[in-house]
């Protein structure tokens, strides 16, 4: 029989999942919304940021330290993938584009392999996140709390480059219509180039994040960009919002229901998907007509 | 030295032929209607000029530089603006989201003040979101976004299509008025006697050819013209 506060600890996980769920995914739907490109690199970056991290934090102690330079070296990457790569896809057909970054995924990978072994890595706690703490009849790890903590505060940061810069104006009518966004004066190409890097970021630190919580491996994306493609159509595609609602829904779904039968989460998260998707196709916060 | 001057341009879509040396020009301050049947080559004109589409020969020069071969955005930035036939408002974004985006790299950029004389109704529906707009207040929007820029030359892509008479009235109004302050236009309309109402000038376009060059007088004392290729019974 299960107790309230497994269950409670079992909502805190999904919690934690659902945040990083929404910070991967809000990267992967903003490059899909104002590219049009489907990244299927981002689960192949999601490790090599928990990698950066693993690399990192053998020449610095400091954590925080190690996440600035970590991030640093996300965007360099993503600026090089997109000058390099992505920019010549943009006006392929969309079986190219999956080609494409499928394949930057499989190199990515690989490269990590090649590099650091297909062993598990171990990413240590940072010092201020050590041991666990009481919350009631609780006892919950402390960094797993402030995890949560701080990619809110990350989704926050990016609702506010979003919402309230012109940066994030551009991106927002550029999701919708980038031709005229381009008509009105602005360079898109540039805009498309940022809005990569900053997916790439996005990612790169969520994994830079989940390293200290989870085995490191060379594949350990893969399962975060399935079901990232959930949230994303859940969300409604090309949606920040919609990621973001959509993260929190499906780490709780999953975690929830892994309380009660681990073997049924995923499958309860594509039942629910594909129970939303006949109710309304264009996902939670999708707007209709957009191809 | 005319400031816009389309020099025998041909224009396609993969290998379909739409525009054959189709030339026109726009002379500062003047406003030029574009009349034809459906699928004459109206927007098809627009959209090369703006750089949306770049044809395959043939040359568009602007104070007598050449900006064919150039993106959109930098065509836009020397001042040429296409307000699109399917408006293209960003429905997610407010009405003064999309102003702002429209002035972001205006260097002489209205305030909102100025366009909210010229259409009041964007003033009361600022905060709404584009895609809650009427159809007659997407075109006000869509106007005010060129003329937010400042733009030069303003391509006017059947602005009155598919309103109400009496938003077609406003409207009207509106492009008399900045016809009379002198600022350059293209017009194009399925409407002929609104398009005619503020032109200065016509060119007459039938299957990517121009087929009339002339004034509102001119084509309105050819009711042959008028019936055979832009399909106007008189
Ligand atoms: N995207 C397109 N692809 C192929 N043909 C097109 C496209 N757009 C327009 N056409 C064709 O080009 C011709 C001119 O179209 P258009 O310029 O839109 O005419 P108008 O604006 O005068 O009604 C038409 O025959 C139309 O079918
Ligand atoms: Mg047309």
């Amino acid at each position: 029989m299960l107790s309230w506060p497994v269950l409670i600890s079992q909502a805190f996980n999904g919690l934690a999942l659902g945040t990083l769920l929404a910070l991967v995914s809000s990267g992967l739907t903003i490059i899909l919304g104002t590219l049009g490109v489907l990244n299927f690199a981002h689960g192949a970056l999601f490790a090599v940021g928990a990698y950066a991290a693993f690399v990192l934090l053998q020449y610095t102690s400091s954590f925080v330290l190690a996440i600035i330079v970590g991030c640093g070296f996300m965007l360099a990457l993503g600026f090089l993938l997109e000058r390099i790569i992505i920019r010549y896809f943009y006006d392929r057909p969309h079986e190219d584009q999956i080609l494409v970054t499928y394949g930057v995924g499989i190199v990515l990978v690989e490269c990590v392999r090649a590099a650091f072994g297909g062993n598990a890595q171990r990413v240590p706690v940072p010092s201020w996140g050590q041991g666990a703490t009481q919350m009631g009849f609780l006892i919950y790890p402390t960094y797993r709390l402030q995890l949560i903590a701080i990619i809110a505060g990350l989704l926050l940061s990016l609702y506010l480059v979003l919402y309230r810069t012109s940066m994030g104006l551009v991106v927002r009518a550029g999701i919708e219509n980038p031709g005229m966004v381009g008509i009105l004066g602005i360079n898109v190409r540039r805009a498309f180039l940022l809005v990569f890097a900053i997916g790439v970021v996005a990612v790169g630190l969520a994994g830079m994040l989940y390293a200290p919580v989870v085995a490191v491996t060379p594949d350990m994306g893969a399962n975060f960009m399935a079901q990232s493609f959930v949230v994303i159509v859940l969300g409604g595609l090309g949606s920040f919002p919609g990621a973001v609602v959509g993260g929190l829904i499906a780490g709780e779904i999953i975690s929830l229901t892994s309380a009660f039968n681990s073997s049924y989460s995923e499958v309860m998260l594509y039942a629910l998907m594909a129970v939303l998707l006949i109710m309304r196709p264009q996902g939670l916060f999708g707007s209709e007509g957009r191809a | 030295m005319s400031l816009l001057e389309v020099d025998k341009i041909n224009t396609l879509y993969g290998d379909s032929h739409v525009l054959f040396d189709l030339s026109i020009r726009v002379e500062q301050g003047e406003v030029v209607a574009l009349l034809g049947r459906n699928g004459a080559g109206k927007t098809t004109t627009l959209r090369s000029i703006m750089g949306v589409l770049s044809p395959r020969s043939g040359n568009i020069r602007l104070d007598g530089k050449s900006i064919e071969g150039l993106p959109p955005s930098a065509i836009a930035g020397m001042g040429v603006q296409l307000v699109p036939e399917e408006r293209a408002i960003f429905g997610g974004l407010t009405v003064e989201e999309n102003l702002r985006i429209a002035a972001l790299t205006a260097p002489n950029a209205w305030s909102y003040d100025r366009i909210y004389e010229v259409f009041p109704r964007l003033r009361e529906r600022r905060k709404s979101a584009g895609r809650t707009l009427s159809g007659g207040e997407q075109q006000m929007l869509a106007i005010a976004r060129a003329l937010i820029r400042d733009a030069r030359i303003i391509l006017l892509d059947e602005p009155f299509e598919g309103l109400a008479p009496l938003i077609v009235r406003d409207l009207v109004e509106v492009s008399r008025n900045l016809a009379a302050e002198g600022r350059t236009m293209i017009v194009v309309e399925q409407n002929v006697a609104a398009a005619l109402s503020f032109a200065n000038r016509v060119y007459g376009l039938n299957n990517g050819h121009v087929v009339f060059e002339g004034t509102p007088a001119d084509l309105n004392a050819s009711p042959d013209l008028m019936r055979d290729f832009l399909g106007v019974g008189m």
